[in-house]
């Protein structure tokens, strides 16, 4: 089975969200980037566990990035990727990102696609539909689970309130979230292998985006929290009915 | 403009986040001077009063290919509906349906999305849409370029209007392709409210000690008719199912009550969280950062003050 791992660049959780450029421009001085949880521990690791399975698999990686994504793309190919693709262009939308992805994945034949479910810095969560649109196959959004037999995928998948699980045959795109796999690290033999595999470095095809963030701001801070005694519980219940009148 | 709201349903009746879409499309006909319109597929028993919810026409298609949501299937209907009303703006929850149709309509419309939209678009010079980012802890004016427009709206972003409009419902002929993508099986999560979709959630962390001592947490949910949610830890510790993480690496939520408990507020958590309209935090150490973040607090241990939480509950609500 050939499969491909859609992964990007995010800020660390703990970053600091700031903006500059009169607010047109997310802050990156000091800033730490690291792979996205979501391509990381769920859709790279799935796909590692199932070349474990099946030898014969080989897992590609994808990255739309400028050469600042390396590094991320080194660690995922210390984690288990045999090699990796970056189409070497600064993402700005997912519409424009799927575009080169959809290059990539035509020219390779992958029967299995993953994604990570939204990234953590835009949150669109929109990659792997717009890709599977552009490649015309099936797209299974929100997978907690992924089981390949032959050239049938069982997949569980977030619906609300629930979860349902679907069959659908190769090939196909699936965004991945939790339960799907669990986080690894890179061990030490990973580390020293990932550093000579290959990492090819392919020019973009000319897009526009159609939606594009153009401002940023940050929230208002809340007001303050209104503490009450563990003696007097009753007056909690009642600030939420009568003052916040949600009880 | 000419809007259109995509209509989600589930065991014969239409999703809350789908009230709050065609809620918020019938706004955007009305301050832009376009009529809403709304594409159902299926049957669900109260399309009639999508007319309260400002809804003009409601376009309906029924058939046996539509059991699963095949996203490609789906697709393919609403670009001939889109076609057929021409619509300009379309309208989704940004919900589990959501999230796996509109990327696909916005490259086989060639519109712009803005998914995790959070307010009205703003057409005073141009078109954009206010979306959250970095999980709730800032927010993106997105500027939307393209003739077509897709929106999907944040669950629990916008309120459901009531009004007293009608809806004409009009059955929809269109090309239906098979489904490749067949159901096998379904399972409910524990809680009896989607947590999305939930107006209350009851959450708790690491404080608790461990599984066994969740009765009182779903006791309150029960009592509140809210829905469930953990920290990330009790998750990966399996004290509680994966769908119930919340976070900036889990379900991002934003209901009208969020009741954390036992939680320390760590800014991964925060980042799924905080865009609840009302906080309140138990915790028994006061410099826990959550408490940064809350309405409401307590400084207390879990185990004495939420008991006394459900006692001042029952009283309100007249249970004993
Ligand atoms: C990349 C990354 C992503 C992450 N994503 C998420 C995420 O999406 N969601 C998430 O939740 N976390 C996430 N985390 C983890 C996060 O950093 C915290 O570790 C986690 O939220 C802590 O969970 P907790 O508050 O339940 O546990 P703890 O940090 O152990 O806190 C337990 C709290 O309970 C209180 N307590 C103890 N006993 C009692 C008692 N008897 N009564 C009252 N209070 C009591 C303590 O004072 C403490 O504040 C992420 C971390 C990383 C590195």
């Amino acid at each position: 089975m050939k499969i491909l791992v859609c992964i990007s660049k995010t800020p660390d959780t703990t970053a600091k969200i700031a903006f500059t450029d009169n607010n047109t421009k997310f802050a990156e001085a000091g800033v730490q980037w690291i792979l996205n949880p979501y391509d990381e521990w769920y859709a790279l690791v799935r796909a590692i566990e199932l070349k474990e399975k099946d030898a014969s698999s080989v897992i590609h990686l994808v990255n739309v990035g400028g050469t600042d994504a390396e590094p991320i793309i080194r660690k995922a190919l210390a984690l288990g990727g045999d090699e990796a693709i970056r189409i070497n262009v600064t993402p700005t939308d997912p519409f424009t990102v799927a575009t080169q992805l959809a290059e990539v994945a035509k020219q390779g034949g992958y029967d299995l696609i993953l994604t990570g479910k939204e990234t953590i810095d835009y949150n669109n969560g929109s990659v792997g539909g717009m890709l599977a649109e552009m490649l015309d196959i099936p797209y299974v959004a929100l997978a907690t689970n992924l089981q390949i037999d032959g050239t049938t995928a069982t997949v569980k998948r977030e619906i609300e309130g629930g979860e349902e699980t679907v069959e659908v045959s190769l090939p196909i795109v699936i965004s991945a979230q939790k339960g799907m796999a669990e986080a690894r690290i890179p061990n030490m033999r990973g580390i020293m292998a990932a550093r000579s595999k290959p990492l090819k470095v392919v020019e973009p095809v000319q897009v526009e985006p159609l939606a594009k963030a153009v401002e940023f701001g940050l929230p208002p801070a809340k007001a303050g929290v209104k503490l009450v005694s563990p003696d007097n519980v009753e007056e909690l219940v009642r600030l939420l009915h009568e003052e916040a009148r949600i009880i | 403009m000419q809007v259109l709201v995509f209509i989600d349903h589930v065991d014969g009746h239409i999703k809350k986040a789908s009230l709050e879409a065609a809620s918020y499309g019938a706004k955007i006909a009305e301050q832009t001077g376009g009529t809403a319109e709304a594409v159902v597929l299926g049957n669900p028993a109260d399309i009639d009063s999508l007319g309260k919810q400002g809804i003009k026409k409601l376009y309906q298609l029924q058939h046996d290919n539509l059991q699963a949501i095949d996203s490609q299937v789906y697709t393919k209907i609403l670009e001939q509906v889109v076609q057929k009303a021409g619509s300009q703006v379309i309208v989704f929850s940004n919900n589990s349906t959501g999230k796996a149709i509109a990327p696909r309509l916005a490259v086989r419309l060639q519109a712009g999305l803005v998914s995790g939209a959070v307010a009205l678009p703003d057409t005073s010079n141009g078109f954009t849409v206010r979306k959250n980012v970095f999980s709730g802890k800032a927010f993106a004016q997105v500027s939307v370029t393209s003739d077509i427009k897709i929106i999907a709206l944040n669950p629990n972003s916008f309120s459901i209007t009531e009004g007293d409009g009608a809806t004409e419902i009009v059955p929809f002929e269109a090309t239906v392709d098979a489904p490749k993508i067949k159901v096998t099986g379904s399972t409910k999560t524990s809680g009896k409210v989607a947590l999305t979709e939930a107006d209350v959630v009851v959450s708790a962390g690491r404080g608790l000690k461990g599984p066994e001592n969740w009765k009182m947490v779903e006791e309150l949910a029960d009592l509140l008719g809210a829905a469930l949610a953990c920290s990330r830890p009790v998750a990966d510790a399996n004290w509680r199912p994966h769908n119930e993480h919340v976070g900036q690496t889990g379900i991002a939520i934003a209901p009208n009550l969020y009741i954390a408990i036992g939680i320390s507020g760590a800014i991964q958590h925060l980042a799924g969280v905080n865009r609840s309209k009302v906080i309140v935090v138990v915790n028994k150490d006061a410099e826990a950062p959550f408490f940064k973040a809350a309405d409401y607090g307590i400084v207390g241990d879990a185990f004495e003050v939420v008991p006394k939480i459900i006692d001042a509950v029952k009283k309100i609500k007249g249970i004993s």
